[in-house]
């Protein structure tokens, strides 16, 4: 009946007086994927999340897991877990006595209890921290703990909210790991909310972009990447430059996509691709992402798509890489990301402000947005 | 009277070793440690002179335990602390009870009319006390008008009209502490609970009282503090009822002896460490 | 357990009454009983003496039918009672202005001792406070009787023994004595959340010491100026305990003619007891009102 959806959420309306913080939205999860939730602050991720949870009820609309409608069900009778932020560890209780509430409020037989407990803990490497009281613990020990006592319940989708938000840099990255390895040998369904992109595109199996209670993208995160459907997923996903235009003309078919061409206000010609025809004259806008172009001295192959004589404007060195800025025609700047593959202290070798070079691509790497 | 030679204290201003004094500082510290003195002063002489030989409990002249025994003599006393007691647990208990779930209500819930509560809760802590006795005793003498009148049921004050109005009080009081304890409580942890499978009911009982309960306690405390400490309010509302600050009262002023210091040295006694003990356990976490 | 879902479209209204009926049992349950006992015992008794104000005195004082404003006009034309408001205003405004000159120094003194002494500092204040009224009102008769111990220093330095008890002296020491607390404890947590680096900002201006306390601390402090003034002036214009213990039969506030007319006269007067009571009421939440009016309007 459920056809391998975890959760399946229908049009889901959430009002706050005159504010609709989600607004119809549509998902459907797989079972067994770690699915993100992605989007600025306000977006609406963290009331789905709360929604699916059962804190929030829905103000319309329908949640299902697994096949059953849970959109009414309070939180207790639903078997979902929820990692918080804050890890919400009761403090007048140890670790063990934490872990241990869930199986508690099931009425799980005492002995089996500690058993799994003592399991529980071994698994996020805690097995001797069962005797302390969460404020003796550091926050990486205290994540890990909240860990536990939502999957010692075995759930069948886990939630996350921003679990990794207060951990620094080099915690997180482990983190990171940790929890997608995790993930990945229990099988569980892991449903994140994170504003951080990089987290989600390292550890997402599929992710939806959100903005002001809509979601605007649901993929991979590949496909979020290469094929932005709109401005705004393109934009908070890495960088990009964008170029608009109106559509000059059509041009030969480049695999799934079209080729189409372009001509910018100070008349130039560009050349990307769209995935699905657009009538001339249309305006539309092409969305390039730094790293795709390249800036050389020399002139590129013939029959380059797009070939254009620029001049740079400012250099940015960053270490592994250069982000160069260039005008191109009158009016455009764009940002091109060379990585520095040579290990060199000659000058000569990085691009100055003033130089002039060429700026080009093939067609395939500047998309048409589609919205 | 601000003294610029010492470090002037923000929130992030930290410690500076050097503090130059100026007359202006040290003026202010003596007449802060002067104001000190002033307050504990006519406390210590109180206790002091508990223990002196001299009957007009004046001067200092020797040292005795004897007016301490004679308090254990002294029937009226002893009943008298008795009533005290009673009256303070028992209007303790029902006040806390009382005031611990309003707390809950003010602070979980939003409804209109949510001022007007807050209102009434602030007027028994700013209303002079008098009025408040007086009216309490108008209140009891029309209220037994009626039932006399209607029922049939003869009824005088006494220490249930005392315990009535005790409560009465307190209940702002315990609010004010629970509520205190409640606003630093992070709900997330009670969605926690709930995610884990806990209905509200056991929520409440296992997470959410366990955390507030020194507070609670704290609030109960105070409570018993003000109900065993509380003159004006017994003195209209109990007139016949026997109970410490109100003996201890028709005893001064009679005469001055060292045994009413002796019995008041007692009394301060227990205040203070209920005071202390109240602050210990808000501050256990 | 789980309610029928309304339809895609339309907001699940069933779900929301069901939810709103939960919680106003819930919060019904929570406030009702408190609620009731604070209406019960706290506003209708005050609801009887409104109404008790515009009754006559019958023979044994208890008030009978019929209705009159003769209460309060013998409150504002008689003597007595005037005497007494004004006395007692009187009274309340010099405690309050000495709490206020003895507390400020004081809580600036504990906010500038160094953090660790700081809680302790408060503390020792506040302890006084939550002992019990009476018996510190006590120690002071002890202290200020003929034979006491400020007579006997008196006596010691060379001059004759005064009448220190009894005396209208006696009764503002015995009233600043027990309200300081109450001066010094908003001073102190409005002085807390006051940024001592305007005094350096004033400083750097111009202003010497004196200036920058009147025009930069004060006004900025004025909310716990006002909330301590309060908080002493309300129960020392009401008290009676302090004014019959320390001051005796010559010192006559509002209090103890309160008292005298609902206990001790023969006979008593209730009706006239609660016109007192209430225009005493009136008076002080009026000017409790223009006073927070005006301190905190000059604070924006």
């Amino acid at each position: 009946m459920s056809d391998g959806i975890a959760i399946d959420l229908r049009n889901v309306v959430k009002q706050f007086g005159e504010v609709k913080a989600v607004d119809h939205i549509n998902m459907q999860i797989r079972d067994g994927e770690f699915f993100s939730m992605l989007g600025p602050s306000g977006c609406g991720k963290t009331t789905t999340l709360r929604m699916i949870a059962g804190f929030e009820y829905p103000s319309s609309g329908e949640i299902h897991l697994r096949g059953k409608p849970i959109g009414s069900t309070p939180a207790y009778e639903r078997n979902v877990n929820t990692v918080f932020q804050s890890y919400a560890l009761f403090p007048h209780m140890t670790v063990a006595e934490n872990v241990a509430f869930g199986l508690q409020m099931k009425k799980v037989p005492q002995p089996a209890i500690t058993q799994r407990v003592s399991e529980a803990l071994d698994m996020v490497r805690l097995g001797s921290f069962g005797t302390r009281r969460p404020r003796q613990l550091s926050g990486g020990q205290q994540q890990r703990v909240a860990l536990a006592r939502a999957l010692i319940n075995h759930p069948e989708v886990l939630l996350l909210d921003e679990p990794l938000g207060a951990l620094d840099l080099k915690l997180r990255k482990e983190m990171q790991i940790e929890l997608k390895g995790l993930q990945e040998r229990v099988g569980i369904t892991f449903i994140y909310v994170t504003h951080d992109q990089e987290e989600a595109l390292t550890m997402s199996d599929r992710i939806a972009v959100m903005e002001r209670g809509k979601v605007l993208q649901i993929g991979s995160p590949t496909e979020i990447y290469e094929r932005p459907t709109c401005r705004f997923v393109a934009d908070f996903i890495g960088e990009s430059n964008f170029i608009e235009g109106s559509v000059a003309a059509t041009e030969e078919r480049i695999g799934n996509d079209y080729g189409i061409a372009i001509t910018t206000a100070d008349g130039l010609t560009v050349r990307g691709v769209s995935p699905q025809p657009i009538k001339t004259g249309i305006a539309a806008t092409l969305s390039l992402r730094p790293e795709k172009a390249r800036l050389t001295l020399a002139e590129p192959p013939v029959g380059t798509a797009n070939n254009f004589r620029v001049t740079v404007e400012r250099v940015s060195y960053i270490g592994s890489d250069t982000r160069i800025l260039v005008r191109l025609g009158q009016e455009m700047i764009v940002s091109v990301w060379e990585q520095n593959t040579r290990s060199t202290l000659d000058r000569d070798a990085y691009w100055q402000a003033g130089e002039s070079g060429y700026l080009w691509w093939p067609a395939e790497n500047a998309l048409a947005l589609t919205e | 009277m601000i003294e610029t030679a010492s470090p002037p204290r923000t929130a992030a201003t930290p410690l500076v070793v050097q503090r130059r004094r100026s007359i202006a500082a040290n003026l202010h510290a003596a007449f802060s440690i002067a104001a000190y003195v002033f307050l504990y002063a006519p406390i210590l002489i109180l206790v002091l002179f508990s223990f002196t030989t001299d009957a007009f409990g004046a001067r200092l002249t020797g040292f005795t335990f004897n007016w301490y025994a004679q308090l254990l003599d002294d029937k009226r006393l002893v009943s008298a602390t008795l009533n005290t007691l009673q009256v303070g647990i028992v209007s303790t208990i029902v006040s806390t009870a009382l005031g611990t779930t309003m707390a809950l209500a003010m602070e979980r819930f939003r409804f209109r009319g949510r001022t007007g509560v807050d209102a009434l809760l602030y007027l028994p802590v700013v209303i002079p006390e008098i009025v408040m006795a007086l009216s309490l005793l108008a209140f009891f003498a029309f209220a037994f008008q009626i039932l006399e009148g209607l029922f049939n049921i003869s009824l005088r004050n006494g220490l249930a009209t005392v315990i009535i109005s005790h409560i009465a009080f307190s209940i702002s009081f315990v609010v004010i502490v629970v509520r205190a304890s409640l606003q630093g409580f992070d709900r997330r942890l009670e969605e926690a609970a709930q995610d884990l499978g806990a209905n509200e009911w056991q929520t409440f009982w296992r997470v959410t009282f366990p955390i507030i309960l020194p507070g609670i306690i704290g609030g109960a405390l105070l409570a018993f503090t003000i109900s065993l400490d509380d003159f004006v309010i017994s003195f209209f509302t109990g007139p016949g009822v026997n109970l410490l600050p109100i003996e201890v009262y028709s005893q001064v002023k009679r005469s001055i002896t060292p045994k009413i210091n002796a019995i008041s040295t007692l009394m301060l006694l227990v205040s203070m460490t209920l005071v202390l003990l109240s602050q210990a356990v808000q501050r256990k976490r | 357990m789980a309610i029928q879902s309304a339809p895609l479209n339309e907001p699940n209204r069933e779900l929301e009454r069901s939810l709103q009926r939960k919680q106003r049992t819930q919060l019904g349950g929570l406030l009702g009983p408190g609620l009731f006992w604070l209406i019960a015992f706290f506003a209708l008794p005050l609801a009887v003496i409104v109404i008790y104000s515009f009754m006559t005195p019958g023979s044994t004082g208890r008030p009978e039918l019929p209705f009159t404003l003769s209460n309060y006009g013998r409150l504002f034309t008689e003597k007595l009672f005037v005497n007494a408001y004004i006395r007692s205003l009187w009274m309340g405004f010099v405690t309050t202005l000495l709490c206020l000159l003895i507390g400020y120094p004081l809580a600036l003194f504990v906010i500038q001792a160094p953090p660790r002494w700081r809680t302790v500092l408060l503390f020792l204040v506040l302890i006084p406070f939550w002992t019990n009224f009476l018996v510190r009102t006590y120690a002071w008769m002890v202290i200020l009787q003929n034979n006491g111990l400020l007579n006997d220093l008196i006596n010691w330095l060379g001059f004759p023994r005064q009448t220190l008890l009894n005396t209208d002296g006696a009764v503002l020491t015995g009233l600043i004595y027990g309200q300081l607390p109450f001066m010094v404890l908003p001073l102190y947590a409005s002085i807390e959340r006051f940024d001592f680096t305007l005094m350096e900002a004033a400083s750097d201006l111009g202003a010497d010491k004196r200036q920058a306390f009147l025009r930069i601390m004060l006004p900025l402090t004025m909310p716990g100026v006002a909330a301590g003034s309060v908080l002493v002036f309300i129960p020392t214009v009401g008290q009676f305990v302090v004014s019959d213990l320390l001051g005796g039969a010559k010192v006559d506030l509002l209090g103890n003619l309160l008292q005298r007319l609902f206990q001790r006269s023969n006979p008593p007067n209730w009706p006239l007891g609660s016109a007192m009571a209430l225009i005493f009421m009136l008076v002080l939440t009026v000017g409790v009102i223009f006073y927070f009016r005006n301190t905190t309007e000059q604070n924006r």
